[in-house]
């Protein structure tokens, strides 16, 4: 056997990777082999793909231009709040997608605040319905995560980098071109193409904010597919359809993306001697924490009087959902660590392009699959819980693999070849260099997957046990049930809960001393 | 160790007594089972009498529901479906998946009921409903006419959605496009369930909201709010009725009949009103609740047979499309 020249292995990364694979085709062709005679591909489906493909790329080009500025003033500026709107910059995300629909029209809507604002200027209400109106929702979801990953990827440049910048005098553009740029070039083909991937399974956004079947995506084809018209065959055709999409997606973006960092640094506390325009950075940093924020505390609103209207089963599936949360980040660190240290020393596309499909995958078809394969040998309903970890930690892997993946090679190259002179490979580089020096990436990309994890309804709709409903069942039920303000107290609940759960895991995992 | 074997021993004996009693499983849809819903309180009357378990299990909604019996096929858990409504009926039969009933019950539908295989449990009428003490339209024309901005739901993913296009196909006939076509300006938006748009319009974003008559029920009783009612239109409305079946594949089928008798029963049927908030199939002794009383009722009922609905279905849905992505 030929000794491997590399400080870590690659072979567990190829086995997680597998693992997901696994699942996302497995649970499609289980899907694809149920079929009965159905009616294939229809008409229809062209316009619906026509429209998924058009707000898909328009949200995220758009998601992630904007972010580049308010990442890059974050990144340079210092103010008193700055870390919690940078926390909150998670949290449009892990709303349950009814409570944010909810809590954008009550900013943008026809009697949204905006509109009444205008009234008492004597203007008519904004139209929000359309086309731009599902950007404007996917920008908002999305905005704020691109930020957030491309800021990551500003923290990631070596203080020394920045130190001999200013030494050398090198400010404003050249300083863009020397060291932004190229960071920029690194990140933000990957971070554009998880965008993509999120928007094109969009359904219930893309419906209501597009005003009508003018914004019909392929999601709600599959979802019509599996449920009025049980043709499954349709729908994994759709399903794989959306996995193709995506995984040209992935592919272009790796093209795009230049490899390489910035070589080794001491690990200072990054400072910023450029100043830039500061005026320039304030604007852009309050105009994202008012897009931002106004939404947020529609939702904070309009959830105060319903805490109180709250029944007690809300705290148990509140319980129940940090439960999953917690099983769920498990997982994810499980198969994303692996992942990450693997395409750290090689660059392989199986691993690379099942760390995407995750979330180009429809939680319907996944759901459905592997209720197929349970089947025979379990009773679904007494898995729901564990199943629905095992989804979500797949749904968040793409987040995680672009927030740790950078740091990997990073690590991989400063420290590989010392590591190897030393003969520390495998395990005890694993153990001993690569996870101490990830441990912020680490921290973030389980905050992230957790909070994601307790946000969304996932797929234990497909399988709910009366007895363990998580909280976003519970708030779909609540409003079943026409009890929208105790949903809203329940919505507000959960946020709180996520913002908690995000925040304790950055911040544990952070080394860095910003300010 | 000799405490272990004991404890052992008493838990398999309690868990043997548990399985004496034998299960009967009723499939649904989620806002059953949820703790809102008739499920709990349903599930504590049965076994009241029934000298067994009752297992509900809720599947996301009613063609939802379909789905999973179809994908479970002959040898479902299943032992009871219910939460099916008229429209799914006919494809539900096609399955062969359900079997004839025994249930005989003087219901008081709107409509004469003779189904084999199906029981109805509860029914109501589509209404858009809106603010009390504001004129509404009393015609789908006038609304059209209208600048009275409405929420409906898709009928591809939504029960109602699906409800209002076999409303205007039964009121309108080959005219229902030209009825969409002049609406498209009233619709604000259409969402994937009821729960989107309800919720969108106790926020204001609209006028009126594609939903119940029975709706205000809710709001009167379990708010003391009066500031919700529904438009009556001249066509008719057009009726919802929801049912249960038993399975082929039971293995519990004496228990399942009992069940569907338990279902058309005043224990059952008392239940209905204030946590389904739909009419019961057969009005309990004590009558309904107040509140229910006060509700506007249509002079006109309108309903498509199991049949019919199929076809109407397939011939509207692509109209909808047309007439609304213009």
């Amino acid at each position: 056997m030929a000794r491997s020249t590399q400080p870590v292995s690659t072979v567990p990364g190829l086995a997680a990777a597998c693992v997901v694979a696994a699942l996302i085709l497995g649970t499609l062709a289980a899907v694809a082999f149920r079929a009965e005679a159905g009616h294939g591909f229809l008409f229809a489906d062209w316009a619906a793909l026509r429209f998924t493909l058009t707000q898909a790329i328009l949200s995220s080009i758009i998601s992630v231009v904007l972010a580049v500025p308010v990442a890059r003033a974050l990144s340079r500026r210092r103010f008193a709040g700055r870390r919690v709107l940078i926390a909150l910059l998670g949290a449009p995300f892990i709303l349950p997608v009814i409570v944010a629909i909810l809590g954008l029209l009550q900013v943008f809507g026809r009697s949204g605040w905006i509109s009444e604002l205008l009234a008492q200027f004597g203007a008519p209400p904004i139209r929000i319905y359309g086309m731009h109106g599902v950007v404007l929702a996917h920008v908002f979801f999305n905005l704020p995560l691109a930020t957030r990953l491309i800021l990551q990827g500003w923290q990631e440049v070596p203080s020394e980098r920045f130190r001999l910048a200013a030494q050398l005098g090198c400010e404003g553009r050249s300083l863009f071109r020397l060291i932004e740029l190229p960071m920029l070039a690194r990140i933000v083909p990957g971070v554009a193409a998880v965008i993509f991937a999120i928007c094109l399974t969009s359904f219930a956004v893309a419906l209501t904010l597009g005003g009508g079947p003018r914004a019909t995506t392929v999601e709600l084809a599959i979802y019509q597919a599996f449920t009025y018209d049980f043709d499954l065959g349709r729908a994994a055709l759709l399903s794989g359809l959306q996995l193709v999409l995506t995984a040209a997606a992935a592919f272009t973006a790796l093209k795009l993306s230049r490899e390489g960092g910035f070589g080794a640094g001491l690990d200072r506390t990054i400072h910023r001697w450029d100043g830039g325009a500061p005026i320039v950075d304030a604007i852009w940093i309050i105009l994202a924490a008012v897009f931002l924020l106004l939404p947020l505390s529609a939702v904070v609103m309009s959830g105060l009087e319903g805490l109180f209207t709250m029944p007690p089963v809300v705290f148990k599936a509140a319980l129940i959902s940090v439960a999953v949360a917690a099983a769920s980040t498990a997982i994810l660190l499980m198969l994303a660590l692996p992942m990450a240290a693997t395409i750290a020393v090689r660059r392989h596309g199986l691993v690379e392009l099942s760390g995407i499909l995750g979330l180009a995958a429809s939680p319907l078809v996944i759901g459905t699959g592997l209720f197929i394969i349970i089947r025979p040998v379990a009773d679904p309903t007494s898995l729901a819980l564990p199943v629905t970890a095992l989804v979500n930690a797949t749904m968040a892997l793409p987040f995680a693999l672009r927030i740790l993946v950078p740091a990997a090679q990073d690590t991989v190259l400063r420290h590989g070849r010392l590591a190897l002179s030393l003969n520390m490979k495998g395990r005890v580089f694993f153990t001993r260099i690569l996870i101490p020096r990830m441990r912020a990436q680490i921290g973030f990309a389980a905050g992230l997957s957790a909070a994601l994890s307790m946000g969304d309804l996932g797929v234990i709709a497909l399988f709910a046990d009366p007895e363990f409903a998580t909280l976003p069942l519970q708030i779909y039920r609540l409003m079943g049930a026409y009890k929208m303000q105790a949903a809203a107290g329940g919505a507000l609940l959960l946020l709180v809960l996520s913002m908690t759960v995000f925040w304790i895991l950055d911040r544990g995992g952070r080394w860095h001393v910003e300010d | 160790m000799k405490h272990l074997l004991i404890a052992a021993g008493l838990l398999t004996a309690t868990s043997a007594m548990a399985a004496e009693k034998p299960q009967l499983t009723v499939y649904t849809y989620d806002s059953f089972v949820s703790d809102w819903g008739p499920g709990p309180k349903a599930e504590e009357a049965f076994e009241a009498v029934c000298n067994c378990d009752l297992k509900l299990v809720g599947v996301e909604d009613g063609a939802a529901l379909l789905s999973r019996i179809r994908l479970e096929g002959e040898n479902s858990e299943a032992d009871i479906v219910l939460g099916l409504d008229t429209n799914l009926i006919e494809t539900a039969k096609k399955t062969g998946l359900f079997t004839p009933h025994a249930v005989e019950a003087d219901y008081t539908l709107p409509i004469e009921w003779a189904d084999d295989t199906f029981v109805p449990y509860d029914w109501g009428y589509f209404a858009f409903v809106h603010k009390a003490g504001v004129d509404a339209p009393s015609s789908f024309r006038e609304l059209a006419d209208s600048d009275r901005k409405i929420l409906i739901q898709d009928p591809r993913s939504s029960t109602p959605g699906l409800g209002l296009l076999l409303w205007i196909k039964s009121a309108y006939g080959d005219e229902a496009n030209d009825i969409w076509a002049d609406l498209s300006d009233n619709i604000v938006t259409v969402t994937k369930g009821w729960s989107e748009a309800y919720g969108l319009f106790l926020d204001g974003e609209a006028d009126m909201v594609l939903s119940y008559t029975t709706s205000p029920a809710y709001h009167l009783i379990a708010e003391e709010d009066d500031s919700k009612t529904t438009a009556t239109f001249d066509e008719g409305h057009y009726m919802q009725i929801e049912v249960a079946a038993k399975l082929a594949g039971t293995n519990q089928s004496e228990l399942a009949d009992q069940f569907l008798n338990f279902m058309v029963s005043d224990a059952f049927q008392t239940i209905i009103p204030t946590t389904n908030w739909m009419y019961p199939s057969v009005t309990p002794v004590g009558g309904l609740p107040e509140g229910f009383n006060s509700l506007k009722v249509p002079a006109k009922a309108l309903f498509f047979s199991p049949e019919e609905a199929v076809s109407a279905r397939s011939e509207a849905l692509p109209e909808w499309l047309e007439a609304l992505s213009q």
